[in-house]
């Protein structure tokens, strides 16, 4: 009877376009996407090579910026570039040899530790190792 | 009468004797094994005779914890039971001292290097020299009993460490202490100057932070005027006390082309818009060529300067008007439940940027703005963008919703109608 | 069909093939409650679905937790489709496993020869708000850590076996990474084997015992409806439907990812954990700091067992439904604990 296979035909179409509607954003959801997640585990910081001597680069580390250093006397080292008095973005000052706080005149020496004006605490550190040619930054 | 006579020719002879102990009278503090018999005595007494001591003895009074006790300062000898032989002005005793001998009788101890630093090594020595400076000191010297001297801001009996956060000189106290005459209408009358500057100085934005913030590096009268040397800093210096710590804008103000006008017309530089103690949080609108804007006080329609204002205002809204556009997008894309929290933390930098560009604005050159709001619009356009793309993406999410529940829709008749074949089938047969 | 001839040779799938074709389902004003303990099935499965779908991308640590789930709401393809159904659907879950108790309770279903299927059924509440707490934990954001706290705390409370029960749920003395990480071995391994056990059990003796007719029903009387296909059709009208619902609520109100969760901050004022647990939490809230010599909330904790184990045996202390008789005092304890829940839950979300 013709309707009877209508309804069969029906049922069968339309449980087939829900069964696909579920499975295309599954099959979507297993690829994953072209950038990989930037954990904050690592962080690509900086090439070696844009890293010269006594200078610095602000970075996005996770929520917040980050700054990587590399001091006059060749060592890399990394903080969190959040000042610690009013929350503004630190730089490297060359002619210092000291990050610095534009804001409100803050000084950190190259260790992070606040040394002069407004900031109450250190910089937070974070760890920097070289992989290759790349500098990365992670936590702790 | 005799008693007056009697009385005055004790101040004076003690006032002698005090001068003649201005020598190296250095008590030893650890010469607690007699008894204090100033203290035995005068702990027995209340009110006036007897607050002295208990003062002296509370744990925080920082000559007391260090073993100084009455005599240190007001001579005497603190071994004699009897009254008459211990407060014996031949001995260098001085009940009250004068308020001009304040400042030589505490500089007595605090003016000596050797003898401070055996308490603290990096205790500064030069108060005293400082404090002859001031304007305080220099009116004490013309004989004006009514300016501050040591006492007056230190306390006396139970003076506190500065660093003591209830003493009258810690930081967040400093403005009040200087305020209790400096803010006194009354006391002040004589002087002429204006009393307004605590009331001033509290609703700035210098001290909210330290008030309502507690940020101890919060300006407050010492920080500007000098404590032990306070003067007022004279216009052509206002531009560096401020500079002190708004290093940048001073920096970009001695080079701009305000700087040498305003000195040759006497303006206090930074005062000039920015007022002393009065200072607010500086807007937007204090800059270019409408009301509110400080720059037409002097600059007048037509000329260049004019348009350099009008200019520099422009670019800065502009930008802040941009960062506005974006982060309203994205809370709106938020709010919608798109994850737009990356490009929030990126408008951030934005903000950065128009921080940067506010400081810029003192080098008065349009030039220079423009260059400092240029890196911000940019993050700003980006952040912008992103908000688009989330906010696209939630439609696309509503049509594929309106899509599935279309599909499940069809399903679910199709499921009914075939539960009614089969079941007619089935009570049919 | 061929194949099913030839798994039939190996399998000897007889009494299931017979299943589909005899097993019937009673038709009376109580049987929509029937359709319950199928959809708390079905939500269940989604849960599992979407849960072994999120095991791909999330990273179970403490400084990478936050981060994952940001990246499935906003980088992943359909991420926040998964997401969210897998935290819409749990919270519909348990409601729908609240109704099925409750229906179940109701019309006496727990009486014999059905004390298992009951108490399996116990158990697989208690695994079920188990696999919300620890879940809930997983997203680490500052909700979830401080949620996290109190209920733990409160389990500390128990006499006797409170500070090892603390330490074991949290994997030390504070909330940390380590919860996280012993959570997720409870909420993705554990628990998982545990429910598949008790579920396994639960759903063959219903199959085997066939449905309860609740007390009065004549079963000589009461009409039919074949459970293949009719019942089970009209079950996949109700899955496609909560299948709808959970992709609306996922597009319309997706999951919320909070602010990342920072051990050292200071708890958040009106800290509530997630509506299920609502109706204890209050209840706690309103027992005395001390009430004689015992401290409330130790009070408060035993009372909980004591009304838990009470309620697991049910079947064996509802002596008239096991007789068949009218059970009015459960009845009424039913209701009673209904309207509580209700109310303690309406109380806690509103105030």
């Amino acid at each position: 009877m013709p309707r009877r296979s209508f309804v069969d035909y029906l049922l069968g179409t339309s449980l087939g376009m829900v069964v696909a509607a579920i499975f295309y954003p599954i099959l979507r959801f297993l690829v994953p996407p072209r950038i990989a997640e930037s954990s904050e585990l690592n962080v690509v910081a900086a090439k070696t090579a844009e890293l010269k001597p006594n200078s610095g680069k602000v970075f996005p580390f996770g929520t917040e910026p980050a700054i990587v250093i590399q001091t006059p006397g060749g060592e890399i080292r990394a903080f969190s570039a959040v000042c610690t008095h009013l929350a503004c973005t630190v730089q490297y000052r060359d002619d210092l040899q000291q990050i610095w706080c534009a804001c409100h005149d803050g000084h950190y020496d190259l260790y992070g530790k606040n040394i002069g004006g407004p900031p109450p605490q250190p910089l937070t550190k974070l760890t920097a190792n070289i992989r290759g040619d790349e500098i990365i930054v992670s936590k702790g | 009468m005799t008693g007056k006579l009697l009385t005055t020719s004790l101040g004076a002879i003690s006032a002698l004797a005090l001068f003649a102990a201005t020598g190296r009278a250095q008590p030893a503090p650890a010469a607690a094994a007699k008894v204090d018999q100033c203290v035995a005595c005068h702990s027995e007494l209340e009110g006036r005779l007897g607050d002295p001591v208990k003062a002296l003895q509370q744990k925080n009074d920082v000559h007391g914890q260090h073993g100084f006790s009455c005599a240190n300062c007001h001579g005497g000898d603190p071994s004699q039971g009897s009254g008459k032989a211990a407060m014996d002005p031949a001995k260098g005793f001085v009940a009250v001292p004068k308020r001009q001998d304040i400042p030589r009788l505490c500089g007595k101890c605090h003016s000596d290097p050797a003898f401070m630093k055996q308490f603290d090594p990096a205790e500064r020595t030069d108060q005293e020299s400082e404090y002859s400076t001031s304007v305080h000191g220099k009116r004490l010297k013309q004989g004006d009993q009514k300016v501050a001297v040591c006492t007056s801001c230190h306390g006396f009996h139970g003076v506190k460490a500065v660093k003591n956060s209830t003493a009258p000189v810690y930081a967040l106290h400093v403005a009040e202490t200087c305020g209790s005459c400096h803010a006194n209408v009354g006391y002040m009358q004589p002087y002429g100057i204006p009393t307004d500057q605590l009331a001033k100085w509290q609703s700035s934005v210098h001290g909210e932070a330290m008030l309502k913030k507690q940020d101890l590096s919060a300006p407050t009268c010492n920080d500007c005027h000098g404590n032990h040397g306070a003067t007022p800093p004279s216009v052509a210096s206002v531009a560096n006390v401020c500079g002190t710590c708004h290093v940048r804008q001073a920096e970009l103000f001695q080079k701009s082309p305000h700087a040498k006008p305003f000195q040759a017309l006497g303006n206090g530089a930074c005062v000039q818009c920015h007022s002393n103690h009065e200072i607010h949080h500086p807007s937007d609108e204090m800059l270019g060529v409408g009301k509110q804007s400080v720059c037409v006080e002097c600059h007048f329609e037509g000329t260049s300067s004019f348009k350099a204002a009008a200019a520099m205002s422009g670019q800065i809204s502009d930008l802040a008007a941009q960062i506005r556009r974006a982060g309203e997008i994205l809370q709106e894309a938020s709010n919608d439940g798109m994850e737009v929290s990356r490009p929030q933390f990126d408008l951030r930098e934005a903000g950065n940027k128009l921080i940067n560009a506010r400081v810029v604005v003192h080098s008065f050159a349009p030039g220079q703005v423009e260059a400092a709001v240029k890196p911000g619009l940019e993050v700003a356009g980006k952040a912008h963008q992103a908000g688009l793309v989330a906010l696209s993406d939630f439609q696309f999410r509503r049509k594929g919703l309106a899509v599935s529940l279309l599909f499940i829709a069809i399903a679910v008749a199709a499921i009914f109608l075939k539960l009614r074949q089969i079941e007619r089938r089935q009570s049919s047969a | 069909m061929k194949t099913l001839a030839w798994l039939e040779e190996r399998l000897g799938l007889e009494p299931v093939l017979k299943l589909v074709e005899k097993k019937t389902v009673p038709i009376h004003r109580h049987s929509i409650w029937y359709y319950l303990g199928g959809m708390t099935l079905f939500l269940f499965v989604t849960q599992a679905v979407t849960g072994i779908l999120l095991l791909l991308y999330y990273r179970p640590s403490s400084d990478g937790a936050y981060e994952s789930v940001q990246f499935i709401m906003g980088q992943v393809s359909f991420g926040w489709l998964v997401r969210s159904i897998h935290s819409w659907s749990a919270n519909l879950m348990i409601g729908t496993l609240f109704i099925h108790m409750f229906s179940v309770f109701l019309t006496k279903a727990y009486r014999p020869p059905r004390e298992l299927t009951w108490i399996s059924g116990a158990v697989l509440l208690f695994l079920a708000l188990t696999f919300g707490f620890s879940g809930y934990l997983l997203p680490w954001n500052k909700v979830s850590f401080f949620a996290t706290r109190v209920g733990t705390q409160i389990a500390g409370v128990v006499p006797g076996i409170g500070t090892f029960l603390l330490r074991f749920l949290r994997g030390g003395d504070d909330v940390s990474g380590a919860t996280l990480t012993r959570f997720y071995g409870f909420h993705v391994a554990i628990l998982p084997a545990i429910t598949a056990l008790f579920l396994g059990v639960h759903v063959w003796l219903v199959q085997k015992q066939g449905m309860s007719l609740p007390p009065g029903e004549d079963e000589s009387q009461v009409k039919t409806m074949k459970f293949v296909p009719n019942f089970l059709l009209r079950d996949a009208m109700g899955w496609l439907l909560a299948l709808g619902l959970l992709a609306a609520l996922s597009a319309l109100f997706p999951w919320e990812l909070g602010q990342k969760a920072d051990p050292f901050a200071s708890a958040p004022a009106g800290i509530k954990p997630e509506w299920y647990f609502l109706f204890l939490f209050q209840t706690l809230k309103y027992i005395p700091a001390k009430v004689a010599f015992i401290d409330g909330d130790v009070l408060g904790v035993l009372i909980m067992g004591a009304g838990a184990a009470l309620w697991v045996f049910v079947p064996f202390l509802d002596r008239q439904a096991a007789r068949g008789e009218k059970s009015p005092v459960f009845t009424a304890i039913g209701w009673v604990l209904i309207v509580y829940i209700v109310g303690m839950t309406l109380v806690g979300y509103f105030t």
